[in-house]
């Protein structure tokens, strides 16, 4: 089988594609291997995902009870 | 009820139709207010985009015949919702979002600021920064986007939209997703760079935000 080598400057270059799956899963599968051997990479490809986990989690947040207040009373009303 | 079954909506019980719908709602409360409020930015417009989202669900309950789809359906009508709200104040402001034109080719990198190969193994200032930073900080550089770069990034990496479901919502070409989203990173992670630089998290990075070349925005 034909080993096929990404570089670093790829991998940088594609790594918001790989981390959002944007990408086919052969260059997906690509970027893996590389990541499984490239120390510097992967250093990236984690911050990145970590930074990626705390924003996800900005989207969460106490609804305050005035607004359930508010939706109960719109529910009750339907 | 148990948890994975299929939950037909019952047409010819609206009361309980209307119980299992107030309890859905009502679990999803917290991530229906805070991806809102990432979004409109502004606690009572986010409180008004969660109102309108469960009045227009509540009209089109009958679409659904499926109740243990309602989180994901849900989410996609806030985010109409909302879309539809941003773009009428648009229409009212009668102007289109201005961008400031950016260099996707060379975006700003947090990484690369704070990366020191040569601290390899004594220390990680990405890692002491990443555990420094508060969430406060984080939302409060969302809110500072631009709208049109805010709502990408939100749609995308707080909700989990595909490119191609996010083209859809906003009805943009996916290069115009995939531009913005590039943009919305580097202006993003160059505000928590200075955030943190202020609050003196990033000691380790060497250059100042001002004074950074190569990755400015």
């Amino acid at each position: 089988m034909k080993e096929s080598w990404i570089s670093c400057e790829e991998v940088i270059t594609r790594l918001f594609d790989y981390l959002d799956r944007e990408m086919d899963s052969d260059t997906s599968a690509e970027i893996e291997r590389h990541l499984e051997r490239c120390h510097d990479c992967f250093s990236r490809a984690e911050f990145e995902r970590r930074l990626r986990e705390r924003i996800a989690t900005s989207g969460r947040q106490e609804a305050p009870q005035r607004l359930r207040r508010r939706i109960k009373n719109i529910i009750e009303h339907f | 009820m148990a948890t994975g079954t299929r939950l037909k909506v019952p047409v010819s019980q609206p009361r309980e139709r209307k119980e299992q719908f107030e309890k859905q709602v009502t679990c999803l409360m917290d991530r229906l207010y805070g991806t809102a409020l990432r979004l409109a930015r502004h606690p009572d417009d986010a409180e008004d985009v969660v109102a309108e989202t469960i009045s227009n669900a509540w009209k089109k309950l009958d679409q659904l015949d499926d109740l243990s789809r309602m989180e994901g359906w849900l989410f996609r009508i806030l985010h109409h919702t909302f879309v539809s709200q941003w773009r009428r104040r648009q229409c009212r402001q009668d102007r289109e979002v201005e961008l400031e034109p950016g260099d996707n080719d060379n975006p700003f990198s947090l990484f690369e600021k704070l990366h020191q190969p040569f601290l390899l193994w004594w220390g990680a200032p990405e890692k002491e920064f990443m555990n420094a930073l508060l969430q406060e900080d984080i939302s409060k550089a969302i809110d500072n986007l631009p709208d049109a770069y805010r709502i990408v990034i939100v749609l995308v990496e707080v909700e989990g939209y595909s490119y191609e479901e996010a083209s859809r919502l906003l009805d943009l070409p996916m290069g115009t997703i995939r531009s913005r989203l590039c943009r919305a990173r580097s202006l993003l992670q160059k505000a928590l760079w200075q955030q943190g630089h202020d609050a003196g998290l990033a000691r380790c990075g060497g250059h100042s935000p001002g004074n950074t070349s190569g990755g400015d925005v």
